[in-house]
């Protein structure tokens, strides 16, 4: 009973034109910890709250975009069981060997039908959120650094067959639907919100015209207050925001969209309401989603189906 | 934290504005010579070149430099701007500040098929 299988989104690498100054953008304006560096001059961050070591990595590169999204299993006898699964399900996998990642054990990789590459690990070094395991004060000094999201939450990815990143998350990897914007025909999907846990979303799929493509990455801080202190610092360092503050009717949390320096869409999140398997999806005709994205202003954002990186 | 290009506090000296047009609506705005082209209408909630990232990784405000010179100030994603594109003058209008009167012609393509049913993305 309970949470196994696949846990929750564990990282993900996202690739920046200029690693310094996105360095300094994770570090001081999102307020994530940099927690190490690599032989590939990767630059490793983690959120106050999360006690695994990372669970963002950036890379300089050419083009901007997500590399990899990685989930954490329950263990080792689960991580092979999934291998063999998604084998079974057609999916091929390949295995990046343990400390490819700092601190993090074997992670096995595949790609879905939307082209972006997944991953799944069992281990990764728990480095602990700074406060003790016994008697822990509520939060550390750097929960007030910058905006300082408690985790790195989930991830909207763009593509074009979404049903079959879909349906391989839901048969083999144990997600179930949540949330659906459906088109005007009332059965195809334009964008799925998928959990594998109680919260609304673990990871969500938009269909768009090319493959392999971030929407965004999605931070989780605490409350709608904490979202418009934000906004306050997003401003004061000239964040371009996309959306928000808001409130999306699509899974109810209060929201800002805005870019890294590289043009990546990144998500503070707060809110939501709890999930379970059992509950009746929710369907957002097309027509209603600029109340699913904005409700406060039902304001139709474009930007949201053309916009990725 | 780094700020964009002119708008630290404290910075000296006089700004310099020039005219920049968008030939596809006419459209055109005084653009600091310190800003990206985008930024700059932007600013003035001018419309024309279509606003995304900001940050060259998108390409929805690719744009074709018709006349005038310009500088790249940020680096662009290279998926959508290639050498060629670089030598004709097709950038990211928020990675480069214009140097003088400069016109535009808008190339981002904002693609639209995905909210057609049963339309396979292309
Ligand atoms: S707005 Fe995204 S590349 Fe310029
Ligand atoms: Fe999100």
């Amino acid at each position: 009973m309970g949470i196994n299988g696949v846990l929750r989104p564990g990282h993900a690498q996202i690739r920046v034109l200029n690693l310094e100054e996105d360095a300094k953008f994770y570090r001081e304006v999102l307020g994530l910890e940099e927690v190490g560096r690599d032989a590939q001059d990767r630059v490793y961050f983690k959120a106050w709250d999360e006690r695994d070591h990372h669970s963002v990595i950036i890379r300089q590169a050419d083009k901007a975009g997500l590399d990899f999204f990685g989930f954490k299993v329950s263990d080792n006898a689960t991580l092979n069981k999934l291998e063999a699964d998604l084998n079974a399900y057609g999916v091929k996998t390949e295995r990046v060997p343990a400390g490819e990642l700092l601190a993090t054990g074997e992670r096995v990789r595949f790609t879905v039908p939307t082209g972006h590459v997944i991953e799944l690990y069992a281990e990764k070094k728990d480095v602990g959120n700074g406060l003790s395991y016994s008697n822990p004060a509520p939060w550390p000094a750097q929960a007030e650094k910058g905006i300082a999201p408690t985790r790195m939450d989930h991830a909207l990815l763009g593509g074009g067959d979404l049903d079959g990143s879909r349906d391989i998350f839901i048969n083999v990897l144990g997600f179930y639907l949540t949330e659906e914007v459906v088109a005007e025909d009332g059965k195809t999907q334009i964008a799925v919100w998928l959990s594998c846990s109680n919260k609304t979303h673990d990871i969500a799929f938009v269909r768009a015209p090319e493959d392999g493509k971030l929407h965004h990455v999605s931070y989780w801080i605490d409350t709608w207050e904490k979202v418009l202190r934000a906004a306050d610092l997003m401003s004061m360092n000239h964040v371009p925001v996309d959306i928000g503050p808001t409130r999306h009717g699509i899974t109810r949390g209060a929201t800002i969209y805005a870019f890294d320096r590289s043009g990546n869409r990144f998500e503070t999140f707060a809110g939501g309401y709890i999930s379970y398997p059992d509950m009746h999806k929710l369907t957002w005709p097309i027509e209603h989603l600029p109340e699913g994205l904005d409700y406060a202003q039902r304001k139709l954002h474009e930007t949201f189906l053309t916009v990725f990186s | 934290m780094d700020v964009p290009a002119g708008t630290a506090p404290g910075k000296q000296g006089a700004v310099e504005h020039v005219v920049v047009t968008i030939t596809d609506t006419n459209e055109n705005y005084r653009c600091r010579t310190d800003e990206s082209l985008l930024t700059g209408m932007h600013r003035l909630g001018k419309r024309g070149i279509p606003v995304g990232c900001r940050g060259g990784g998108c390409s929805v405000c690719k744009v074709q430099v018709i006349a005038g010179a310009y500088e790249q100030m940020r680096p662009m994603s290279r998926e959508y701007v290639s050498e060629e594109d670089l030598a004709q003058g097709r950038v990211l209008a928020c990675c480069v500040r214009p140097l003088e009167e400069v016109s535009v012609a808008v190339i981002g393509k904002l693609h639209k098929s995905i909210t057609r049913p049963g339309q396979p993305a292309a």
